[in-house]
C-alpha cells in the first residue's frame, strides 16, 4: 500500500468541515480555536489539498523508499517572502513563494516534491485577498508538479507585519548523475541565461508607483524545474545553475567567478533585456544587471554542450529567448568579471553594494 | 528606442575613435603631456564608466570627473542637518535615492531610518507634496538638492504648495548652480585643463550663454554635451578639434535637447523662488561665494532652515579624505590614499565614493583602478568568439 492510499481513506473521517464567515482576518483566526480551523479548512486545506496535507498531522510523513527511487540525495531549502506590492503585473507574494523555493532547490539539480507553508498574516487582511493568493500557491504547486504538504498559520496585531509574509520550505530528491557545483565552472565554459533580465525587478519597482511611468513590464515570476530537467537532459555535464533573484545576474557571475577563481566576460550586444527596461532603467539611473528575476537561471555548461543545451532550451515554453551571453576566460584576473559594451567598451561588473538606489537626476 | 540606438553605433564610435586619436597624439606632442578634459556632470562620469569609455581612448587623453554629482559634493554638516530634522517626532523626511547613503559625521539618513527615523525615498519633490497632503498632523520636509537640472522641479513644488495653501511641507535647500563652481575649479592654482564637456541637463534649463566666460576669459573650448556614448565621443572630438585649431568656443553638441537660450519658464520659476546664498560650502572644496540658493524671504514659510532650528555646523572631512583634489583632477580616485582600503562604496569616508556618479564609486564599480585598466587590457581585450575557441 503506498501512502497516497493509505491517507486518503483517512481523509473523509478527518476532514474537517469547518466554513469560514468573517470577511477579513483577525487575531482569532490565529488564536488556535474554531475560527483558526475554519480557516485552516476553508482556506488552506481546501485550495491545497493532497493526501499528506489533508490528514492534518503536526507533520507530514513520507516513504523513504518512494523518495529513494528519484535519486540518491535529499535537498532541503526555504526561503521567507515579503514584498510589496503583494499583487503586481505577472504574479503575486503566492506565486513567488512556491517558484522561489521550487527554484532553489531544481538549480541544485533536484527534482521538487514537497513544501511546506507558513504564513504570517496582519490582522484586517480580507479573506478574499488572501483566498486570491493561497489560490495562487496551489495553482502554482500544480505547475511545479509539488505538493504542499504541511504549513502554520500566524495572525499577529496590525503594523506588526505588512499584510503577508509567507515562508516556504521544500525538499527535493537529487538524482545520482548531478552533482552540480559554483567551483566547477572552467575556462572555456559558456554562461547560458533563459531570456530576458530584469523584467521583475522592473515590474515591481514600477508598480510600487510614483513614478507613474506605466509600463507593461510583466513579472517573469515561473518555476523552472522542467526547464532545468530539459536542460540537464541535453547538456548532463552542465556545471553549475542559479536563480539570478535579488542582486541580478551581475551577482550570480561574481560568485561563480570567486567561487570558480575565474574571469567571466559577458558580452552586452548578447544579452537579453527588453528594451522597455533598458529604458525604465535609464530613467531611473538604475542597471538592468542588478534587477531582481524570480524566472531566469543562470547556467555554466561546457563548450560542447552549448548547442544542445540551447536548443532544448528555446523549445521550453519558460527557455524561448535563452541566450549565450558569455564565457569563462583562460586568463584574466581572478573572480572578476567583465562586460564588453555594445559600444565597444569593457566595463567591470562588481557586486552590488547595499540596494539600488535611483540617482538624482 | 531606435533614436536612442543611433547614439551607441559602434562603427560610428570606431570612426570617431581613429580620429580621436590622431588629434589627441598631434596635442599630446604639443603640450607635452596628455590633453586633460573635464566632465563636469555626474551624469556623463556615470556614462563614461557604463559604456567603458575610459579604456576604449588613447593614452593621450585623460578624463577629469569634475564637481558635478550633487550628492557627491554635499557637505557632512549637511547631511548632520538632515539626519537631526528627520529624527524629529512628527516629521516625514523625504528625499532622492541616492542622497540617502551619503555619511554624515555620525550618521547617514539610511541608518537613521533603520534607528526609527520617518525617512521616505520619492522620485520627484511633488511626490513629497502628496506626502504632505496625505499627512496633515505631519511635516513633511523634502530635500532639494542638485543643479539648476533639478532646481525648476523644486520651485515649481514650493508654488504648487503655496497656491494649494499647504502649510506642513518645507524644503531643505541644498540647491547649488554650476557656474560660479567651475569658476572655482578653473581658478584654483593646482589645475590643469584643456577643455569642458559642459553638463547637457543643466545646460537645457540654462542654455549656452552662461558658458561664454570660460571660452573668453579662460580660452578654454567647451562643448555641451548630451549623455549617449556616441554623444560623448563627438564632443570629445569636439573639443579636441577646437584645441588643434587653437580655438575656444562654446559649442553645442546635445542641440536636439539644449536650446541655446534655455528654457524660459523654468528659469522664470527658479527666479521667482530662489535668491543665491552669499556662500555655500562644498563638499572638498571649501566655501564658494554665490554657489548655492536659498528660498526668498516671500517663501520663508516653507523653509525648513527656518521652521526648524539645525545644528548648522562646518564638519571637517576625515583628515585622510582626498575628495578634493580628486574634484579638482589634481589626483585621479585611485591615488587617494584611502582608495579601496578605508573608503569603499560599504564604507564611504568621502562622498564621491557614494552615488554612482561619483569618480572614486564608479571606478570602483565599473572600472577598478588605472592599473587594473591596463591589465585588463592586455589580458582581456579577446574577443567572445575568440576567448570561446582558447
Ligand atoms: S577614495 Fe574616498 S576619500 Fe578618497 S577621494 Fe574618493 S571618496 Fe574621497
Amino acid at each position: 500500500m503506498n501512502i497516497a492510499q493509505e491517507t486518503e481513506q483517512e481523509v473523509d473521517s478527518r476532514k474537517r468541515k469547518g466554513k469560514l464567515v468573517s470577511k477579513v482576518i483577525t487575531l482569532a483566526h490565529g488564536g488556535g480555536g474554531k475560527a483558526m480551523r475554519d480557516l485552516i479548512d476553508d482556506v488552506f486545506v481546501q485550495a491545497f489539498s493532497n493526501p499528506v496535507l489533508n490528514t492534518l498531522e503536526d507533520q507530514a510523513r513520507f516513504h523513504l523508499s518512494d523518495l529513494a527511487t528519484e535519486g540518491d540525495r535529499l535537498a532541503m531549502t526555504t526561503d521567507s517572502y515579503v514584498i510589496d506590492p503583494i499583487f503586481f503585473p505577472g504574479g503575486d507574494i503566492g506565486k513567488i513563494a512556491i517558484c522561489g523555493t521550487v527554484n532553489d532547490l531544481a538549480v541544485g539539480g533536484a527534482k521538487p516534491l514537497y513544501l511546506t507553508c507558513g504564513m504570517i498574516i496582519e490582522e484586517g487582511m480580507e479573506v478574499n485577498t488572501l483566498r486570491a493568493i493561497v489560490k495562487s500557491m496551489a495553482d502554482t504547486a500544480r505547475e511545479a508538479g509539488v505538493q504542499i504538504v504541511t504549513g502554520d498559520t500566524k495572525v499577529v496585531e496590525k503594523g506588526s507585519c505588512d499584510k503577508v509574509f509567507i515562508n516556504t520550505a521544500g525538499i527535493g530528491v537529487i538524482d545520482k548523475d548531478y552533482h552540480l557545483g559554483a567551483d566547477k565552472a572552467q575556462a572555456g565554459d559558456h554562461i547560458l541565461v533563459n531570456g530576458y533580465l530584469g523584467d521583475h525587478g522592473a515590474a515591481i519597482m514600477d508598480s510600487r508607483g510614483g513614478m507613474n511611468l506605466s509600463t507593461n513590464i510583466q513579472s517573469d515570476c515561473a518555476p523552472l524545474q522542467g526547464l532545468i530537467q530539459t536542460l540537464l537532459n541535453a547538456a548532463p555535464n552542465t556545471r553549475f545553475i542559479r536563480d539570478a533573484t535579488r542582486g541580478g545576474i551581475a551577482s550570480v557571475l561574481n560568485e561563480i567567478a570567486e567561487a570558480s577563481s575565474c574571469a567571466i566576460q559577458i558580452s552586452e550586444q548578447q544579452t537579453p533585456i527588453r528594451q522597455e527596461v533598458i529604458g525604465f532603467c535609464e530613467i531611473l539611473g538604475l542597471d538592468p544587471l542588478y534587477l531582481a528575476n524570480e524566472g531566469k537561471l543562470v547556467a555554466v555548461v561546457p563548450e560542447n554542450e552549448v548547442e544542445a543545451a540551447l536548443e532544448a532550451m528555446r523549445g521550453h515554453a519558460f527557455g524561448k529567448d535563452s541566450a549565450d551571453i558569455g564565457t569563462i576566460l583562460p586568463g584574466g584576473t581572478a573572480g572578476r568579471v567583465h562586460m564588453q559594451t555594445s559600444f565597444g567598451g569593457k566595463r567591470i561588473v562588481d557586486m552590488l553594494i547595499g540596494e539600488q538606489l535611483p540617482r538624482i537626476c | 528606442m531606435k533614436h536612442v540606438d543611433e547614439f551607441r553605433d559602434p562603427v560610428k564610435a570606431k570612426v570617431l575613435l581613429k580620429e580621436i586619436t590622431v588629434i589627441a597624439k598631434e596635442l599630446k606632442e604639443r603640450l607635452k603631456r596628455p590633453v586633460y578634459i573635464m566632465e563636469v556632470c555626474g551624469g556623463h562620469t556615470h556614462s563614461i564608466f557604463r559604456y567603458g569609455i575610459e579604456n576604449m581612448l588613447p593614452e593621450t587623453i585623460e578624463l577629469i570627473h569634475g564637481p558635478g554629482c550633487p550628492v557627491c559634493v554635499l557637505p557632512m554638516g549637511r547631511v548632520d542637518d538632515c539626519v537631526a530634522i528627520a529624527e524629529r517626532d512628527n516629521v516625514i523626511f523625504t528625499t532622492f535615492g541616492d542622497a540617502i547613503r551619503v555619511p554624515g559625521s555620525k550618521k547617514s539618513l539610511l541608518q537613521a531610518k533603520a534607528e526609527g527615523a520617518d525617512v521616505r525615498m520619492v522620485y520627484s519633490p511633488m511626490d513629497a507634496l502628496s506626502i504632505a497632503k496625505n499627512n496633515p498632523d505631519k511635516e513633511v520636509v523634502f530635500f532639494g538638492l542638485g543643479f539648476e537640472t533639478t532646481m525648476p522641479s523644486t520651485a515649481l513644488t514650493v508654488l504648487k504648495a503655496e497656491a494649494d495653501g499647504i502649510n506642513n511641507f518645507s524644503l531643505f535647500c541644498n540647491h547649488i548652480t554650476i557656474i560660479p563652481t567651475v569658476k572655482a575649479v578653473l581658478d584654483s592654482p593646482d589645475l590643469q585643463l584643456d577643455g569642458f564637456l559642459g553638463p547637457g541637463h543643466v545646460s537645457m534649463v540654462i542654455g549656452n550663454k552662461p558658458y561664454q566666460f570660460i571660452a573668453e576669459h579662460y580660452n578654454r573650448p567647451v562643448v555641451v554635451a548630451g549623455f549617449e556614448p556616441l554623444d560623448i565621443l563627438q564632443s570629445l572630438w569636439m573639443v579636441l578639434k577646437q584645441l588643434q585649431a587653437g580655438e575656444a568656443r562654446i559649442e553645442n553638441q546635445y542641440n536636439r535637447i539644449v536650446p541655446e537660450e534655455g528654457n524660459k519658464m523654468a528659469l522664470e520659476a527658479i527666479a521667482k523662488t530662489f535668491e543665491l546664498r552669499e556662500f555655500f560650502e562644498w563638499r572638498g572644496l571649501g566655501s564658494i561665494d554665490h554657489s548655492g540658493v536659498q528660498l526668498k524671504a516671500e517663501y520663508a514659510a516653507f523653509d525648513a532652515e527656518k521652521k526648524f532650528i539645525v545644528p548648522a555646523v562646518t564638519i571637517a572631512d576625515p583628515k585622510a579624505c582626498q575628495c578634493g583634489e580628486v574634484l579638482k583632477g589634481a589626483i585621479k580616485p585611485w591615488q587617494c590614499k584611502v582608495f579601496a582600503k578605508a573608503c569603499t562604496p560599504e564604507t564611504p569616508l568621502g562622498a564621491l565614493m557614494v552615488s554612482s556618479e561619483g569618480s572614486c564609486a564608479a571606478y570602483h564599480q565599473f572600472g577598478g583602478d588605472r592599473l587594473d585598466a591596463v591589465q585588463a587590457k592586455a589580458k582581456l581585450n579577446i574577443p567572445i568568439n575568440e576567448a570561446r575557441n582558447a
